[in-house]
């Protein structure tokens, strides 16, 4: 006979508001083999788990169950206090009343009430046939892999390569910097983006702890925290890294001319090349869809005018040019990840109101980044794109691709009024003649300093903010006219404007949900990937040793996204501060003496952690590897002998509770 | 290939813009597109209910629905206000609740299967043979504010920047420019309620036009084309406006691109007289 305690909460009023607490206490009295029932406000505030703890010790309990949120909140928690009492802390049962229950059956509390009751009779079944279990020990490869080497990335693999350990950085473009390296200035100090930034590039590439690998892509990932096998896609630049010296001669020589992915297609670049003066790592690479020799090596069977050339073999003083060079998969070991993908700004082109992408002058925030900075396309001379000109009245869009459900985009991107703060700033300081107009529908500049800054903006830079939005943007000579409203003074507005500025969006890197499948992490509705816990668990994710830091979990700034860098290479230090892990001891076992050997098991399990086993008989069994195994319970569900079992979750303990559901 | 349609005409190609009637008509009896008028058709309700009864302007547009739906054709239409109302009343009728309570208001065994078609997408699908091209004629189409909009309802190929009737145009030989208004509000329900509007945005449209190089303005929409035409004088008049703006209808130009007559096309039932344009232009 088991002893039971069942321990009822009352979450304040999320679940006692709405469930009847004493009449499920009353109900738990009566349940076979539960000897105590206690009714708690907060049981899992420091008194409530002392509680059970006195519970446990007082009346000789072994098996707890306690009625409250789900597990997914504070199983952790209840577990060690059940430990911390001397029971197995995996003789622990939640009954969850709250996500199952009182926030949802809300609207009815007789219903919720006799609901909670069942659900605390089924987790009364279970627990009495809790066995013991206990976790193991496995070793932790002290080496973390970053994906993404934007400023949180570059952050983040800083930090930990300063605390001893080694990094990997993959960067799927041919330099990282990211985002924050085509800036022109940062928010609300004016300080040079590249002065800041570039400098820590480079720490990146001199760091003895840090391997950068550029052009690369992670593409499939094996084992578990501590102990990660990835295989990571590293594209053929075609030419020898080890050889390069950057000096550009190639740059100079090659034939083609392409849009630069890096100042946004305003400039364009050659088919050998280095994004931007101050890339990491300073070396080229070769575009294979532009280039002309390997345009030459595709088309020479079906055209025979196609010209080849190898202009830059030729050319190269060091002879670093590789053209058959090829992919290569490596794999590598990891005891964590990182990933900082990163963002990309939202697309304009559904919005036909504003041209759909027709007008040469409509461009985004970014574009007008590139123009400004002093290695933009035009030297930092701000010239539009159309006809070369200074632009003297500027119109500023802002929530293009956000706040805005009809293109799906239901978010706030946060840096948006603050970025058009300061390039209205700084279109003046350019050009004293500029007048900047900006539409808003609120300012949002919650930050340190930031309020102030987009007052500035107004106040000593002469910047008519008009809350409204556009109507419509048409091209009529050289000019475009902006039909928009004027919300505050109720009328409609009409600007003759040189120059429209899209404050578009933030959204999540191309490949964000592929990645986060490859991992088998979560991502939201608009393929942002979800934390762990949106408050407390900011950096981590449901998949233990897989962090994420910067915007590829939410709109953030510079600071913030250099904050959750630091924040997520100090969750990957404190990993990596032990020598040993103890994993969940709730996985899958195989009853040899069931087992008939088909191995269907191995076939459905996600994690590749059932193997084939040779018994001393010759009998082939299914065997489970223990640290591999999530316990998602896939190979129960599938065995046809029921040789599989899942600990903690056995094919009893489900019928006892479901048994229990109709006495 | 052309085909048979269940055309419906509407109450404006009876009265003030017969001229586009007659020729739609006459450019669809050229190309071999057979257009069985649906008998005893009745109004849309276009204007009045959808601003009196949800219902009604369901209803309305139901009813020549359903007597397509008897013919088992689909419908063309050449009004935009007409097709506009038809089409929502087709995607209201989506709803089962909506399709059970308007079938018990007809007493009819309507399905809502019937397709409903502007006559620009029935055209745009066809090889017009020009034989007199409008060589050297510079035009802006004008679509006017409710033929695309919105997307989900109309199905149109682009809501902000139509591109059919500029397609066709310049299959006729016209040079189609772009511009900014395509789809601007001309205030078509403004003349007796608040004229001054009205006219504000008609001269804006038309002065789009004339900025962007356009000889006439290429309309799909009869209430457009009386707003444009028969307002452009007392626009001109306010603005001190110099010029004449001819607008013609999209079919008017085709048939003249198809070598029809100038009497056929009733280019002489408009207040800006096109005539000394096309004379000029040489094209008739």
């Amino acid at each position: 006979m088991a002893k039971i305690g069942v321990f009822l909460c009352y979450c304040g009023t999320n679940i006692g508001g709405v469930v009847n607490i004493p009449e499920v206490a009353e109900a738990a009295r009566n349940m076979p083999q539960v000897v105590f029932v206690q009714e708690n406000k907060y049981t899992c505030s420091e008194p409530g788990q002392m509680e059970i703890r006195r519970a446990i010790e007082e009346n000789n309990l072994d098996r707890v169950i306690i009625g409250c949120c789900s597990p997914r909140m504070h199983e952790k928690t209840y577990r060690k206090a059940v430990a911390a009492a001397g029971l197995n802390p995996y003789l622990l049962e939640i009954a969850n009343l709250r996500e199952h229950c009182s926030w949802v059956h809300g609207g009815d509390r007789e219903a919720a009430t006799a609901k909670a009751i069942e659900l605390v009779r089924m987790a009364v079944a279970k627990a009495a046939r809790h066995e013991k279990l206990f976790p193991k020990e496995v070793p932790v490869t002290k080496r973390a892999l970053v994906i993404g080497g934007g400023v949180a990335g570059i952050q983040a693999a800083l930090d930990i390569a300063n605390s001893g350990y080694e990094v990997v950085i993959v960067e799927r473009e041919p330099t990282i910097g990211g985002r924050m390296a085509q800036l022109d200035k940062t928010f609300p100090t004016l300080d040079c983006s590249a002065c800041i930034l570039t400098p820590k590039m480079v720490d990146v590439a001199q760091h003895p702890n840090i391997r950068l690998m550029t052009c690369a892509e992670v593409k499939h990932i094996k084992g578990f925290v501590g102990n990660f096998e990835i295989e990571i896609l590293q594209r053929a630049k075609k030419v020898d890294e080890t050889v390069c010296t950057g000096c550009g001669q190639c740059m100079a020589k090659c034939l083609v001319r392409t849009p630069s992915e890096f100042d946004l297609g305003m400039r364009n670049r050659s088919a050998i090349y280095i994004p931007f003066p101050q890339a990491i790592p300073l070396k080229a690479i070769i575009d294979i869809e532009h280039c002309g020799h390997f345009q030459y090596l595709r088309g020479k069977e079906e055209c025979d005018d196609l010209e080849d050339c190898n202009i830059c073999q030729q050319t190269c003083p060091p002879q670093a040019i590789r053209y058959d060079q090829e992919d290569e998969v490596i794999t590598e070991r990891f005891g964590a990840i990182l990933v900082a993908t990163g963002f990309k700004t939202f697309d304009h082109a559904v919005y036909g109101e504003f041209g759909g992408g027709r007008y040469p002058d409509v461009i985004t925030s970014l574009q007008l980044e590139r123009l400004m900075s002093a290695s933009g396309p035009s030297g930092g001379e701000i010239l539009r794109p159309s006809d070369k000109m200074h632009p003297k009245t500027v119109v500023f869009v802002s929530c293009v691709g956000s706040r805005d459900d009809s293109v799906n985009r239901s978010y706030c991107s946060k840096i948006c009024c603050m970025y058009m703060a300061k390039q209205s700033i700084m279109l003046k300081e350019h050009d004293p003649d500029v007048q900047s107009y900006i539409f808003y529908i609120d300012i949002r500049a919650g930050g340190k300093d930031f309020d102030e800054f987009a007052q500035r903006a107004q106040d000593e830079y002469g910047v008519l903010y008009l809350r409204g939005r556009i109507s419509k943007i048409i091209q009529e000579g050289k000019k475009l006219i902006v039909y928009g409203e004027d919300s505050l003074m109720g009328r409609p507005v009409r600007i003759f404007a040189d120059l429209v500025v899209l404050a578009t969006g933030v959204e999540p890197n191309a490949g964000a949900p592929e990645l986060a499948q490859t991992l088998n992490i979560s991502y939201d509705t608009h393929n942002f990937f979800v934390e762990a816990h949106p408050k407390l668990r900011p950096v981590e994710t449901q998949s233990d040793g897989i962090f994420l830091a910067g915007c590829a979990v939410g709109p953030r700034d510079v600071p913030e996204s250099v904050a959750h860098g630091s924040a997520a290479a100090a969750k990957v230090a404190a990993l990596f501060s032990q020598d040993t892990l103890t994993t969940d001891p709730m996985v899958s076992e195989v009853d040899p003496m069931k087992c008939v050997g088909c191995l269907i098991c191995a076939e459905v399990c996600p994690f590749k952690a059932i193997e084939p086993q040779v018994l001393r008989d010759g009998r082939v069994v299914a065997s489970v590897n223990e640290s591999l195994c999530k316990g998602c319970g896939l190979c129960v569900a599938t065995c046809r002998s029921g040789a599989v079992n899942l600990k903690g979750f056995t094919l009893q303990q489900l019928l006892a509770e479901v048994n229990t559901l109709w006495q | 290939m052309p085909g048979t349609y269940a055309y419906y005409p509407g109450c404006t190609q009876e009265s003030s813009a017969k001229e586009y009637d007659k020729s739609a008509r006459l450019v669809c009896q050229e190309l071999g597109i057979n257009l069985r008028e649906i008998e005893g058709w009745t109004c849309c309700g276009a204007s009045s209910a959808h601003t009196t009864s949800h219902l009604l302007s369901i209803v309305l547009p139901a009813r020549d629905m359903h007597a397509a739906e008897e013919m088992g054709l689909p419908i063309a239409v050449v009004c935009a206000m007409c097709y506009s109302r038809l089409k929502f009343a087709s995607h209201e009728l989506a709803d089962p609740k909506t399709l059970s309570l308007v079938k018990e208001v007809l007493e009819k065994d309507l399905q809502n299967t019937t397709q409903v078609l502007h006559l620009l997408e029935i055209l745009d699908k066809e090889t017009i043979p020009v034989r007199k091209p409008l060589r050297g004629m510079n035009v802006v189409c004008y679509y006017g504010c409710i033929l695309a909009r919105p997307e989900k309802i109309t199905c149109f190929d682009d809501e902000e920047n139509p591109q059919m009737m500029d397609r066709m145009m310049t299959c006729s030989g016209a040079e189609s420019i772009d511009w900014g208004y395509k789809t601007e509000c001309c205030g078509a329900s403004l003349p007796l309620t608040k004229p001054d509007i009205l006219h504000e945005l008609s001269h804006m449209i038309i002065q789009g036009a004339k900025k962007a190089g356009a000889d006439c303005i290429v309309v799909a929409c009869p209430m457009c084309h009386s707003n444009l035409d028969m307002q452009q004088s007392k626009v001109k008049e306010k603005y001190g406006d110099q010029d004449d703006m001819p607008i013609l209808y999209f079919t008017q130009l085709i048939g003249l691109a198809m070598g029809l007559s100038p009497a056929e096309m009733m280019l002489d039932r408009h207040f800006v007289d096109p005539m000394p344009l096309l004379r000029e232009k040489g094209i008739v």
